[in-house]
C-alpha cells in the first residue's frame, strides 16, 4: 500500500533528501497553521470570557 | 446591493457593471473550460502535441507564469528576509498574482499530465532522479504557502473581519507570516531552478544543454535569477494596468520606484550572467558536441537569430537600463515600456527553453521540427487567464489588496 514498503523502494540518499524535504517543507506549513488555529481558538475563548465577566 | 462587503472608505463600480463584466471574462473562462473537458474527456488527441513535441504550448505557458508569478516569492523574500517594509503596500497583490500564477499552472499541468487522476502518483511513486520531481513537490508546496499568504487577505473583508476568530486568525496568520514567506522563498527556489535544470541536463540535445555546478546545470540558477529579477516587473506591469483600469492611484510612487530599481539591478546582473552563459555555449559547449552557434539559427525563419536578440537585447538589456535610471523609473512611459518589455523577455527565454529545444534537429537527417498548437491548447492556455481576470476582479472589489488605496483617493462627502 505505502511506496516505501513496496520492493522498488530503497532508503537511498535521493529518497532521504526528496522525501525529507518534501516533509520537512510539509511539517512546517502544518505545524504553523495548527499553531495559527490553535491560537485563534484560544484567543476568541480568552476574549469571550472576558466580556462575559464584565 | 453588496456595499457591505466592499471595504470601508473605498469606492467601487455599480454592483451591474461588476456583473456585466464577470460575464463577458465568464464567456471566455466557459471556452476554455469547454476545451479542458474535451482534453480530459476525449484524451491527448485534442492537441498537436506529437513525437516532437511531448513538451508544448502548455508547458511553455506554465514556465512563463510560474517566472512571471516570481514576484511573490521575490517580493516576500524582500519584505520579510531583506526587510524592506515599504513593500508591504504592494506584497498582497504580489501574493494574489502568484496565487493566480501557481493555481493556473497547476492545472495547465493538472491537463497536460492527460490522466489527472493518476496526478498523486508523482508523489507516491516519486521518481528521485528528476528534476520533474522536485518541480512537482516544490510547486505543490509552495502553492500552499501562497494559499496561506492570501488566506488572511480573505478573512480581512469588512464582513468576514467581524467574526472574531477569524479576525484572531487572520492576525496569527500575520504574525508568523516571515516562517511562510521565508518557506515559501526557500520552495520557489528550488522549482524555478529546477525548471530550468531540466532542459539543461538534455546531454542529447546540444541547444539546450549546459555544463554547471554538481548536479545542477548552470540553467537551474539561471531560471531562479531570471524569475526573481522579472517577476516584479509583472507586479509592477499588472498594478498599472489596474491603476489605468479603475481610473485610480493604487500604490505610492516610491513603492513602485523602490521594486522597479531592484528589478532593474537584478535583470541587469542576471543578462550579464545570461551573455556570458550563452557566449561560452556558443565557444565551447556546441562546439565539444560537433555543432557549431548557427546550426541553432540557419534555415528557419520561426527561430532565427532575431529571437536571441529579441531576449536578450530587446527583452533584457533594454528594460534593465531603463530600470536602472532614476529618470527611466519616473517616466510614466519608459516604465510601461520597460516592463511590458522585460515580460516578454522572460517568456521569450522560457519559449526558447521549451519550444526552440524541441525544435531544433538532433540528427543531421533531421529537419526542423514545427508545431502549431491545436485550439484546445490555445483556449486552455487562455483559461487561466480569464480565471485570473476573474478573481482580481473579485479581490480587488472585496478585499483590501491596496493598504494605500484609500489614503490616494479620499471620498468627498457632502
Amino acid at each position: 500500500m505505502f511506496p516505501f514498503i513496496s520492493f522498488e523502494w530503497v532508503w537511498d540518499i535521493g529518497h532521504i533528501v526528496f522525501m525529507g524535504s518534501l516533509w520537512y517543507a510539509l511539517s512546517i506549513l502544518g505545524i504553523g497553521m495548527t499553531y495559527c488555529i490553535i491560537k485563534a481558538a484560544i484567543d476568541t475563548q480568552k476574549k469571550d470570557d472576558t466580556s462575559h465577566h464584565h | 446591493m453588496d456595499s457591505a462587503f466592499i471595504p470601508e472608505g473605498v469606492k467601487r463600480c455599480p454592483f451591474s457593471q461588476f456583473l456585466a463584466g464577470l460575464g463577458v471574462v465568464g464567456v471566455v473562462l466557459a471556452w476554455g473550460i469547454y476545451a479542458m473537458l474535451l482534453c480530459w474527456l476525449k484524451g491527448l488527441n485534442q492537441t498537436n502535441m506529437n513525437d516532437s513535441y511531448g513538451f508544448a504550448l502548455w508547458i511553455w505557458a506554465d514556465l512563463a507564469i510560474i517566472a512571471l508569478g516570481g514576484g511573490a516569492f521575490f517580493s516576500g523574500f524582500l519584505k520579510y528576509i531583506v526587510g524592506k517594509d515599504e513593500l508591504k503596500n504592494i506584497i498582497n497583490f504580489a501574493v494574489l498574482i502568484g496565487f493566480i500564477c501557481y493555481s493556473s499552472a497547476l492545472l495547465i499541468l493538472a491537463i497536460d499530465i492527460g490522466q489527472p487522476l493518476r496526478g498523486w502518483f508523482i508523489f507516491w511513486h516519486a521518481n528521485v532522479h528528476s528534476m520533474l520531481t522536485e518541480v512537482a513537490f516544490c510547486l505543490s508546496c509552495y502553492f500552499g504557502v501562497l494559499t496561506i499568504e492570501y488566506i488572511p487577505l480573505i478573512l480581512e473583508n469588512r464582513k468576514i473581519d467581524k467574526i472574531p476568530f477569524f479576525h484572531n486568525l487572520s492576525h496569527n496568520m500575520h504574525e508568523i507570516m516571515a516562517v511562510f514567506a521565508s518557506t515559501g522563498a526557500f520552495l520557489s527556489c528550488f522549482h524555478q531552478g529546477s525548471l530550468g535544470g531540466v532542459a539543461g541536463v538534455l546531454f542529447g540535445r546540444p541547444f539546450a544543454y549546459r555544463e554547471g555546478l554538481l548536479v545542477w546545470p548552470w540553467t537551474f540558477f539561471l531560471f531562479t535569477w531570471s524569475a526573481a529579477a522579472y517577476g516584479p516587473c509583472f507586479t509592477i506591469f499588472l498594478t498599472r494596468l489596474l491603476e489605468k483600469i479603475t481610473g485610480k492611484k493604487l500604490v505610492k510612487d516610491n513603492v513602485i520606484d523602490l521594486l522597479a530599481k531592484i528589478s532593474g539591478w537584478m535583470i541587469f546582473t542576471y543578462i550579464i550572467a545570461k551573455i556570458i552563459d550563452t557566449w561560452y555555449w556558443a565557444a565551447v559547449t556546441v562546439h565539444s558536441k560537433g555543432q557549431t552557434l548557427m546550426d541553432f539559427y540557419d534555415d528557419n525563419m520561426f527561430y532565427g537569430l532575431w529571437i536571441l536578440v529579441a531576449e536578450i537585447v530587446v527583452g533584457g538589456i533594454f528594460p534593465a537600463l531603463i530600470l536602472l535610471t532614476k529618470k527611466g523609473r519616473n517616466s510614466e512611459a519608459l516604465l510601461w515600456t520597460a516592463v511590458i518589455l522585460a515580460c516578454l523577455g522572460v517568456c521569450i527565454n522560457r519559449w526558447v527553453m521549451v519550444l526552440q529545444v524541441m525544435a531544433a534537429p538532433v540528427l543531421p537527417f533531421e529537419d526542423w521540427a514545427l508545431y502549431y498548437p491545436s485550439w484546445q491548447e490555445v483556449a486552455t492556455t487562455i483559461l487561466p487567464v480569464a480565471y485570473g481576470i476573474i478573481l482580481v476582479m473579485i479581490s480587488y472589489r472585496y478585499l483590501p489588496i491596496f493598504p494605500q488605496e484609500k489614503e490616494l483617493n479620499p471620498i468627498e462627502s457632502y
